[in-house]
């Protein structure tokens, strides 16, 4: 069954062409909508709801077409936006409520789906005060709740986790998680975060200047592998702890790699093929020979960034060869075409996103 | 068994099978929830406040005419229905003036708009939705008044079938300008999210013209160019109203030297109104064009 499915769907502005020739089908389950600012993520989601006419193309969602059904669809769909839109000065439920039957829900039906809904998404005694007196995660509560109270089969979640802290943000993906698996609900959710996605999504979707740059399933992107990283800590003995766990490993035979992904920990990081129990064995002992503390001890799984880092040297060697543009590449029709500069820089950024966003990789 | 009524069941998520009433009920909601909210009914009550002393200070002088009526016995009431509301115009003023930027703005400043056009409703239902809400709100202010005055009327033993007349008058007059008001209120308070702003610009936009359009209009009439003051009158919405009823509702001008519009120059009052209500719910649909995601 699919969710979304666009046919070479395009969005042109006078000045600007935020989707270009877009084809992709969604099926149910949690998708990750990827891009960067500006890469024309919000102006498919508008096209989605059957708000703004696409220029060419079609697209239909939940098998209503867009151009002709939006109403329809509307009814069945959820819509999360990025920016607030929430007045300050009535309660959670008075909110809801009112949002509820604005989705065509009856009074008392509506009262009720409100206090499940406040409830399912973690709002209690709160939910009676008025929402100018949230916190951020609150108030992204309330978003979420408005949301999912009509029960639709599917929400766009525009950049939900914006402004959250790392706790909040954490609960927040949870709370996704759990509209897909306890809701059954499908999910749209846009992010510029990978790290995020990867956590909550079964696929992700990477669009950029309005092309559609990758669209695949989340296990795809992040196999688990057999390779262990190791972190070990200096002593007075040995200064460079990395080394000497590097060279004790070689003298018993093991193979070990740089971890040259340029990922949090590189250079103190060894990365070596886990045979079996026994390598984990080995480890310990040797670096409990060598004195050494060990800080960590895990397997390695690919980050959809390092997808985007072989994309990113290949614009960066585009750009120092002083490659033709963008639009004539495209119009010779070159695959390599299809990464402009920009994603280059943004897979950059976000890569750079995930070394601080820290935590995430200690797992 | 009380161990069992004291058990806490985790039901989980249950979906909706129920009805969904559609694109019409939501309207109907949205027009019913703005109505409540231009009382502050459903708000705080901070927000109850100004609208309820308005309320009461439109119809304390209909309650104090009928109590003087019925105490002397009079053969009239002091004040034509018609002209009931163009006297209590500043207090109607003040009221659109606070509650219109109330009834729209605050969706435009807080970005509620695109909630409600991401669901069933479409641009026409909200503005419609909108508009009918505020021009019922100000009915019941300028009507109730009347109401007041006609039930005072018939206890004071009035004659029945002229207060009835006049009455019918009066509501059809309050209706039109109820429609009118609440149009340019509301385009006024559409275009600005700034609450402050849009009280400030519907008071000017409501009092200022009246207050230019009388001056001009009484240097006219001292000048003796009595055929310029019909005229004049149509730039100002309060003296389109007065010239409206005056030509079709049998009411007595407040124009200087009671030189209301003849019933050719009444034709154009009415179209002018008509047009500028047309304009302004025009205004508002071009507007929201914009204000979508």
């Amino acid at each position: 069954m699919t969710v979304i499915a666009t046919e070479s769907l395009s969005m042109r502005f006078p000045r600007v062409t935020a989707l270009d020739r877009l084809s992709m089908d969604i099926g149910p389950g949690v998708t990750g909508l990827v891009g960067a600012n500006g890469a024309g993520k919000s102006t498919l989601i508008k096209i989605l709801l059957g708000l703004s006419p696409a220029t060419e193309g079609r697209a239909a969602v939940l098998g209503l077409d867009v151009a002709t059904e939006g109403g329809r669809i509307r009814e069945r769909v959820g819509y999360m936006p990025e920016h607030d839109c929430l007045p300050p000065d009535v309660s959670a439920t008075e909110f809801v409520v009112h949002m509820a039957r604005m989705s065509g829900l009856p009074p008392a039906a509506a009262r009720e789906r409100t206090a499940d809904t406040l409830r399912h998404v973690g709002l209690y005694e709160e939910r009676y005060r008025p929402i100018g007196g949230y916190s951020t995660g609150m108030k992204q509560r309330v978003k979420l709740a408005q949301a999912l109270v009509h029960d639709p089969q599917l929400v766009f979640l525009d950049e939900p986790t914006n402004g959250l802290d790392p706790v909040g943000r954490d609960e927040m993906l949870a709370l996704i998680r759990r509209v897909h698996t306890d809701f059954g609900i499908s999910v749209l959710v846009t992010s510029h975060l990978l790290g995020e996605l990867e956590r909550t999504c079964d696929h992700v979707v990477v669009i950029d200047g309005g092309k559609l740059l990758r669209s695949s399933s989340t296990t795809d992107f992040t196999q688990t592998t057999a390779t262990l990283a190791v972190e070990v800590t200096d002593s007075d003995e040995h200064p460079d702890g990395t080394a000497a766990l590097r060279a004790a490993l070689q003298g018993r035979g093991v193979a070990t790699q740089d971890d040259g992904g340029g990922l949090p920990g590189a250079g103190h990081t060894v990365l070596l093929e886990a045979a079996g129990e026994e390598t984990y064995d080995l480890v310990r002992d040797v670096v409990a020979d060598l004195g050494l503390g060990l800080v960590r001890m895990e397997q390695r799984r690919h980050h959809i960034a390092e997808v985007f880092r072989t994309a990113d040297n290949a614009a960066a060697d585009n750009a120092e060869t002083g490659g033709p543009g963008e639009n004539q590449r495209a119009a010779q029709g070159e695959p390599d075409g299809q990464v402009s500069e920009r994603a280059a820089a943004w897979a950059a950024t976000a890569a750079a996103a995930e070394k601080t966003g820290g935590g995430r990789d200690a797992r | 068994m009380p161990a069992d009524s004291t058990q806490i069941h985790n039901i989980g998520y249950r979906h909706y099978d129920g009805q969904r009433l559609g694109r019409a009920y939501a309207t109907r909601s949205l027009f019913s929830q703005s109505l409540r909210g231009a009382y502050g009914l459903g708000r705080s009550a901070k927000s109850k406040v100004l609208p309820m002393i308005l309320f009461g200070v439109m119809c304390a002088p209909a309650l104090i005419m009928v109590a003087v009526a019925v105490a002397t016995k009079a053969n009239d009431l002091p004040v034509d229905y018609t002209r009931y509301a163009i006297i209590l115009q500043a207090v109607f003023s003040l009221y659109l003036a606070a509650q219109a930027p109330q009834t729209v703005s605050r969706d435009l400043r807080f970005k509620t708009v695109p909630l409600y056009f991401s669901r069933p409703i479409e641009r026409v239902d909200y503005v419609r939705a909108k508009y009918a809400a505020l021009a019922s709100a100000l009915f019941i202010l300028t009507a109730v008044p009347l109401l007041v005055l006609y039930v005072g009327a018939l206890l004071a033993k009035l004659d029945f079938a002229d207060q009835t007349k006049g009455f019918a008058q009066g509501l059809v007059s309050v209706a039109l300008l109820s429609v009118l008001f609440a149009g340019i209120a509301l385009l006024i308070s559409a275009v600005t999210p700034r609450r402050g702003l849009g009280i400030a610009a519907v008071i000017a936009v409501l009092t200022i013209p009246y207050g230019a359009v009388s001056t001009v209009q009484a240097i006219a009439h001292e000048q003796g160019s009595g055929g310029a003051i019909g005229w004049l009158g149509l730039f100002s919405p309060i003296t389109l109203m007065d010239g409206v009823q005056t030509a079709f509702l049998g009411a007595t001008s407040a124009f200087p030297g009671k030189e209301g519009p003849s019933t050719g120059l009444g034709v154009v009052y009415v179209l002018v109104v008509l047009a500028l209500i047309a304009g302004s719910y025009a205004g508002l649909l071009r507007r929201y064009r914009k204000a979508g995601l």
